[in-house]
């Protein structure tokens, strides 16, 4: 491949990835507020075009429309700063993940991924999590509210602390891969139960469900929610924020919710592997691994809605106390059963 | 050609970003420098080839222990530092320090090194090559590495709870019995 189609296949890729990765951003929070209506026996929102699909649409016109205030009190370079910080980070994540196959049109050929695969894929996601937690941690101190203030203390903590058990319960995918690799994670799980849910490896259930928790307390989703306890906090760490910074902070936080529900797909679920192939070389073998892959992610994005309105939220110090003392020996516990049981 | 501009990118945001660390009066700002820094050492890093060095650093340093920083920083709401004259020490020790250290690593570059560009994935990336770089060729500094964070660890420990001077607190006040209690259980530990 020519230097020059290179450039145009990545750029057309990363365009067409942001897109739908934007659209279903917006369209979760209509998903959103749609199952909360009927968890809660309402209808959700319906008035806006048939069964309220174009809320989005209308909410981001209301979000663009409105006065974007700054308080006078903020310290303005960072205020400014960290909705875009927590915004970019939640959005590049999803450059290195692989959602399919291979696109073949003509004589080019592609893999369905922006990134090249390197072998540290893995590794990439989590330190652009780790990263984003800038965002939160600026935004709630740069405001200079003590509500906000509050919400960014707990928002860097609850992340540092659940950052641990989150990367530990990824060993035992690690130790049964062999690779950092996102791909090469996924084709070592061909050959399971549909190609999924390899019922001869018990232990990754278990780190499933660590990696589950500790991903909602990762994104600051209930019963994680902690930072933007409206009891509370008023709204924690966006407290002082209005217009399109505060929606750029509900993009990364949906943004952050899409990229955890893929890493799950991926890692435990065998990504865009599914019980149907095509015909090899058809169009519908690079059709239906992206179809797949999408149901899969859609499946986690309903649980999170599901959990939130579901599940109360945790106190503080049920939080450290779960997150340090239950969490982290289970997933220590975990790898070391895991290694022992691969190497015998 | 473009992994050398890069590499000099790179390398003048970490140097701008290191000058901007001491120049900075508040501490936040310094703290964020220092994050640019360790994010262009990870640059520096992945164009000489060591990708896993590369992640590493981003989560291990601009990930966990600057958001420590930054949370630190946050929790003692600490305010812009006043500028000071100076110390005569400083100059003194520190300019023939600086032009020595400089010397010596201008030496080191100019003898004992190629000038061959290393592409991206040439040195060990897989897990399996990196676990057995670290538990056969360098267990020995690695278990150090461990013994030492241990120790500091265990220094955390004994410096942030000294059972005595919870006890002292408490008897300048008038003991309440519910601090009674937290006596009792300071002295257990």
């Amino acid at each position: 491949m020519s230097i020059t189609t290179f450039i145009i296949v990545s750029v057309v890729k990363s365009l067409a990835v942001i897109v739908v990765l934007l659209t279903a951003v917006a369209y979760s929070v209509w998903l959103e507020r749609k199952v909360s209506g009927h968890i809660q026996n309402r209808w959700g929102p319906t008035r806006v075009g048939p069964f309220g699909l174009l809320q989005p649409l209308a909410d981001g016109a209301k979000f663009i429309l409105k006065e974007d205030l700054t308080p006078p009190h903020v310290y303005k370079p960072l205020y400014l700063a960290a909705p875009i910080i927590a915004v970019v980070f939640a959005i590049s994540s999803i450059a290195v993940i692989p959602f399919g196959n291979e696109l073949t049109i003509g004589s080019i050929s592609t893999p369905f991924q922006i990134a090249p695969d390197l072998n540290i894929g893995l590794l990439i996601i989590l330190g652009i999590t780790s990263v984003g937690v800038y965002g939160v941690a600026l935004a709630g101190w740069s405001s200079n509210s003590k509500y906000s203030l509050l919400g960014g203390l707990r928002a860097s903590a609850q992340m540092i602390s659940y950052e641990v058990s989150l990367g530990l319960s990824l060993i035992p995918v690690l130790i049964k891969s062999g690779s950092f690799s996102l791909r090469a994670i996924v084709e070592s799980q061909q050959h399971g139960h549909w190609n999924f849910l390899d019922y001869r490896f018990p232990f990754g259930f278990i780190a499933f469900f660590i990696y589950l928790i500790s991903a909602y307390a990762e994104t600051n989703r209930t019963p994680f929610d902690l930072p933007e306890a409206e009891s509370e906090l008023v709204a924690g760490y966006h407290t002082e924020y209005s217009a399109m910074k505060f929606a750029m902070f509900f993009m990364a936080e949906y943004a952050n919710m899409v990229t955890v529900a893929c890493l799950a797909t991926i890692l435990f679920f065998g990504g865009w592997l599914g019980p149907v192939f095509g015909r090899e070389g058809s169009i519908l073998a690079m059709v239906l691994p992206i179809v797949w892959f999408c149901l899969k992610v859609f499946f986690f994005m309903f649980l999170y809605v599901w959990v939130r309105w579901t599940l109360p939220r945790f106190r503080y110090d049920q939080l450290m106390a779960f997150g340090w003392k239950v969490l982290l020996p289970l997933s220590i516990a975990n790898i070391v059963v895991t290694a022992l049981v691969v190497a015998i | 050609m473009f992994h050398l501009i890069l590499f000099l990118f790179f390398g003048a945001i970490c140097v701008a970003g290191a000058i901007n660390l001491l120049v900075q009066r508040h501490p936040i700002n310094s703290a964020l420098s220092l994050v640019v820094v360790m994010a262009s050492l990870a640059g520096e890093y992945l164009l000489l080839g060591a990708e896993f060095v590369a992640a590493i650093q981003v989560i291990v340093y601009a990930g966990a222990i600057m958001v420590l920083f930054i949370f630190v920083i946050m929790l003692l709401n600490a305010g812009e530092e006043e500028r000071s004259q100076g110390s005569r020490v400083a100059i003194l020790l520190g300019v023939p320090g600086l032009v020595i250290g400089a010397v010596l690593v201008a030496w080191i570059l100019l003898e004992h090194s190629s000038t061959e560009p290393v592409s991206i994935g040439a040195l060990p990336g897989p897990p399996i090559e990196i676990a057995r770089l670290l538990f056969h060729e360098f267990l020995l500094p690695f278990e150090i590495t461990s013994v030492l964070i241990l120790i500091a660890i265990m220094g955390a420990v004994v410096l942030a709870s000294r059972p005595e001077a919870i006890v002292r607190r408490h008897r300048a006040e008038p003991a309440q019995p519910e601090t009674k209690e937290l006596i009792a259980a300071g002295k257990e530990r």
